[in-house]
This record gives structure tokens, sequence and C-alpha cells, in this order.
């Protein structure tokens, strides 16, 4: 069988059968109880964000979900949120970081919505707000990147102390598709230009931004499922002995190191 | 120098697309002359560079490099510049990134997209920052991160604020993930530098989008911004793409984020100098005349 492609997996990360964030939710966690609003603006559909236990843990879990079926596409805006949306994720890590919960992100978003509104209430300082308060948050923080990772509106709840991705998910700068516009003026271009961007899991391993290449196998189905929830208990309770200090330094220190290896000219 | 009337100062988007008529102002005509994309006059040079890059007519805002803006920004010989060599090869070895930084680094006279250094602001010391809008449009690489984040860091062991002025197109695709990583170490930096308890002022200037703008643009205790500056998050054509709908008038230039509560004051040039010296100067801790 021929190895895939980049541009292959960036079609099976956008793939519509593809389990969505709510189905991760649902899957993994029970008891689970949506908590809505950001006490600001509004309720963003396009973030799901609550709380439940994760195994035998109590856990904040939120999850970008892109909706499933046309109508429930469109009320979740394709996965693409709002600042509110950012600012509810952000309230609900405040609270478990009161409450000394872990948190679990799931990610699949083609990227920040782009839209009037959205900048009018302040797409940019809702994202830059989550980076900072994430870096600092005082419990861990765990991100799995299902889908697609667009940007910095992936970025914005990924600020983890661990992040993995799904062997077919995707996480990049820009879209294939913009890129190649930019960069050729021709968006038909996109499958040159996700080879270019280094955007697959593996790539990202290999450059440090993720811990873990998660296998896809059985996807969507219990053994998968339960394969994946032993491996966040086991990685929340190593996270949860480190004295807190320890643990917000090593977060920072594992953003610090990127990119350092790449430096010239000292 | 104009005396400058912040409520009427008219954006320059909106008048890009119609622009004002005047007659040409009375000049040497050997004098070479920039032409003001706000009203359409010539201005010479020498005018221009006397008004701190500003149109003598219309206090049109020219775009100034970074090297420009620190000597109009700083005292007289102090600045400092810090890891001025520092820079990233094309590691990612993407196409026509080479080439690309070669023609900008000859063109621009500069390494990377951001000069980093200590200096004093009207007799008040500060780290300052300023992104390089000839440098491949203040894109922010690996290098860029790197450098913003050890001036923070510089900053908060030296119980120093931050001054930074920004211009960017976002994150450099060139770089990958590796240069979106930087939007999160910067931002970890600027963290750590606030919970010190020391200030940090942004000067967000024309044009600063995409990553720069969701990261450390929109991070300062105090963000200003210069009259007529387009900032935002989204690119103007990609909204209009996603959307489909006509954009507002004035839609993400400085008056607009100042009217929806994302920027603290818009400061024309001239009064750049004076403002940030004397937040400086209030956040220092001292008494008023100390
Ligand atoms: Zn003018």
């Amino acid at each position: 069988m021929a190895e895939n492609t980049a541009y292959d997996r960036v079609k099976a990360a956008r793939a519509n059968n593809r389990p969505t964030g709510k189905d991760y939710i649902n899957a993994l966690v029970d008891n689970f109880l949506e908590l809505h609003g950001d006490r600001r603006f509004g309720d963003d559909p396009a973030i799901v964000g609550g709380v439940g236990w994760l195994g035998g843990v109590a856990v904040t879990v939120i999850a970008i979900e892109k909706g499933r079926g046309a109508k429930d596409r469109l009320t979740r805006n394709f996965g693409a949120p709002n600042p509110e949306g950012y600012r509810k994720a952000l309230r609900l890590m405040k609270q478990a970081e009161k409450f000394r919960r872990p948190v679990v992100c799931f990610v699949d978003t083609s990227g920040a919505y782009c839209g009037i509104e959205a900048e009018e209430r302040g797409q940019g300082q809702a994202i830059a707000e989550n980076l900072m308060e994430m870096m600092t948050l005082r419990t861990p923080i765990i991100s799995v990147l299902v889908g697609e990772g667009g940007s910095g509106g992936a970025l914005a709840l990924a600020v983890a102390d661990e992040v993995w991705m799904l062997e077919n998910s995707i996480y990049s700068v820009i879209s294939p598709e913009g890129c190649a516009s930019i960069l050729w003026k021709d968006s038909g271009k996109a499958a040159d230009a996700a080879q270019s961007l280094k955007l697959t899991a593996q790539d990202a391993l290999d450059m440090g931004i993720i811990e873990r290449v998660l296998p896809e196998k059985e996807m969507g189905k219990e053994g998968f499922y339960s394969v994946l929830r032993a491996e966040l208990c086991a990685k929340i309770e190593e996270l949860e002995i480190l004295p807190l200090p320890e643990l917000t330094e090593m977060r920072y220190r594992r953003f610090r190191a990127l990119g350092a290896q790449q430096l010239a000219g000292e | 120098m104009p005396f400058i009337d912040f409520f009427n100062f008219q954006p320059k988007n909106e008048l890009e697309k119609g622009g004002r008529q005047s007659a040409p102002i009375a000049q040497d005509d050997n004098e070479p002359a920039k032409t003001c994309p706000n009203c359409h006059r010539q201005i010479p040079l020498s005018q221009l560079w006397g008004n701190d890059h500003c149109c003598t007519n219309c206090d049109y805002h020219f775009r100034m490099n970074s090297r420009q803006r620190v000597s109009f920004m700083t005292d007289s010989g102090s600045f400092t510049e810090l890891y001025a060599g520092l820079c990233a090869d094309d590691f990612l070895r993407f196409p026509g990134y080479p080439k690309k930084l070669e023609t900008t680094r000859n063109a621009s006279r500069e390494t990377e997209a951001v000069i980093c250094g200590t200096a004093k602001i009207d007799g008040r010391e500060c780290c300052l920052f300023v992104m390089e809008p000839y440098f491949m449009m203040g894109s922010m690489g690996v290098a860029v991160g790197e450098k913003i984040t050890r001036i923070f860091e510089y900053a908060a062991e030296n119980s120093l604020p931050v001054v930074g002025c920004t211009v960017s197109g976002g994150a450099r695709m060139q770089e990958g993930m590796l240069s979106l990583m930087q939007m999160a170490k910067v931002s970890g930096a600027v963290k750590r530098h606030s919970d010190a308890g020391l200030l940090y002022i942004t000067l967000i200037t024309d044009p600063t989008t995409g990553g720069v703008t969701a990261s450390f643009a929109m991070e300062g205790d105090i963000i200003l911004a210069e009259p007529g500056a387009t900032i935002g998050f989204a690119g103007a054509r990609v909204i209009e793409q996603t959307t489909r709908k006509k954009l507002p008038q004035g839609f993400q230039t400085s008056e607009f984020l100042l009217s929806h509560g994302f920027v603290d004051a818009i400061v024309p040039r001239a009064q750049q100098r004076k403002t940030i010296g004397s937040l400086l100067k209030l956040h220092s801790g001292g008494a008023e005349n100390g």
C-alpha cells in the first residue's frame, strides 16, 4: 500500500464521517453536564464544554464541535468558534483551576471564525487571552487534536502540558488551500502546499510540537475509546502528582523550547 | 508641527478608495517626493522626514522602518540592541523561502523582522521591541518569537517595563507549525512578565493582523494604536469571502477597535513619545516628580 501523502491526511482529517468533538465527550465522559455561555456575550455552539467523570476522575472537558448533518453543522458554524467560544472555554478552565480539576480539550477546527462580528468582539484578543492564561493555569491540561488543527483557532485550546494528535489529524499554520493561493496564486495546488507545510501528526511529533501520535485503528469504536480513556487517565495521574509550580514551569519550558533548534546567527 | 484633530482624523482605508483632490504643495522640482496615499499630494521627503513621516497636509501616517521608529521614539543614543544576529534558515526546505529571505534581507538590511533592545523614552528606562514592516511585512517566524520572548525574559529579570511596536501580517507560513508555536511561546513570556507586576505597553501600527493580533499585540496592559492603522485577526478579503457580506466602513481600523473596546487610545505619532514616557513614569512607582 502506498504511503499516505500529506494531502490524503488533510482529506481524512476533514472527512464528514469522522467522530466529532461531542462523540469523544459522549464516549469517554460519564455523567457529562454541559455548561453554557461565556457570561459576557453569549454561548458559542461551536465549542462544547462541561464537567463529568473520566474513568474515576472529575474533569472539565472542552471540545470544538463541527456538527453532524447539514442542520447541526450550520448551527455549530462548522466548528469555527467565535470569540465567545474561546471566552467560554477560558471561563471553564478557570473554574477547573479553582476546583483542581484537570482539563481535557478535543480540538477540531478549520480555524477561528473569520466574520465581521467575530472581529467586532475581538477574535484576536480572545485567542491571545487564552494563550496567556492557559500557560499558567494551575491544573493539568491535555489537548487532543482529533481532526483539523487550524492555526490560532486550534492553538487557543492547545496550550497544554501534553498535546496528542490522531494519526490522520493535521496541525497547520495556514490551510493548504490558503497557502497555495498565496504561494502559487492557485488553490488547486493545495496538495503541494500540504506537503511543504509539514502539517501531519508525524511531522509535529518530529518537531517536538506534540508528545504522541494516536493510531486510528478502530476509530470511533468502543475499543478505541477505552484505550484513549485509559491513556488520558494515566497521563492525568502522572501530571496530578506534580507540585503546581513544577507543572506550570514544565509547560512554559515545553513551549519555550519550540524553535530553539532552528535558530542560527547567535 | 500641525495640530492633530483626534476626532476628525480620517482613517486611510476609507479615503484610499476615493481620495481628496488638492493642489500640490509648493516644492523644489528637483527634490524627491512621496505621494500621500490619503490626500494624493506630493510631499517632499525632507518635509516628510521632518514631520515624523506624517503627511504635512493631512497627517496620514506613512510607514516607518524599525530603525527610524527606534530613533524617533527613544532618547538620542539610548538604544542598545540585543540579540541582533539571531535568525533562522529555511529549516523546512519551503518552496521559494531561501530566495525570499535573501531578497528581503538585502532590501531591508535587517536579518529578521524585529529589533529588540533596551532604551530610554523621555528619560525612562525600558525594554523595547519594534517589528519591521520591510522584512516580509513583520512576519513572525521562530527568530522573531525567540527575540521577543528573550526581551520579555530580560525585562522580567531586570524589573523593566516593555514597550512593543507591532506591525505584522501574522505567523510566517514558510516556517510552518513552529512559527505558530511562537504565539504561545511569546504569550508565556508576556504572562510571566505580567505576573511579576511589570508594565507592557503595545503600540499597534499599520498593519497588525493574524497571529500577532491573536497574541502579544493584544496582551499589553495598555494598548495604543497609530491613527488609521489596520488591526484585525482575519484579513478583510478572507472575511468577505467567508461571509459574502460587504464590510462596514472603517472596518478593522484603529478607530473601529477603539469604539469596540479593544484599544485604550489612539495616539498620533507626534504625541507617542510623550504619552509613552508619561505612562512609564506613572508606572515607575515613584513620586510624581521622582
Ligand atoms: Zn496627505
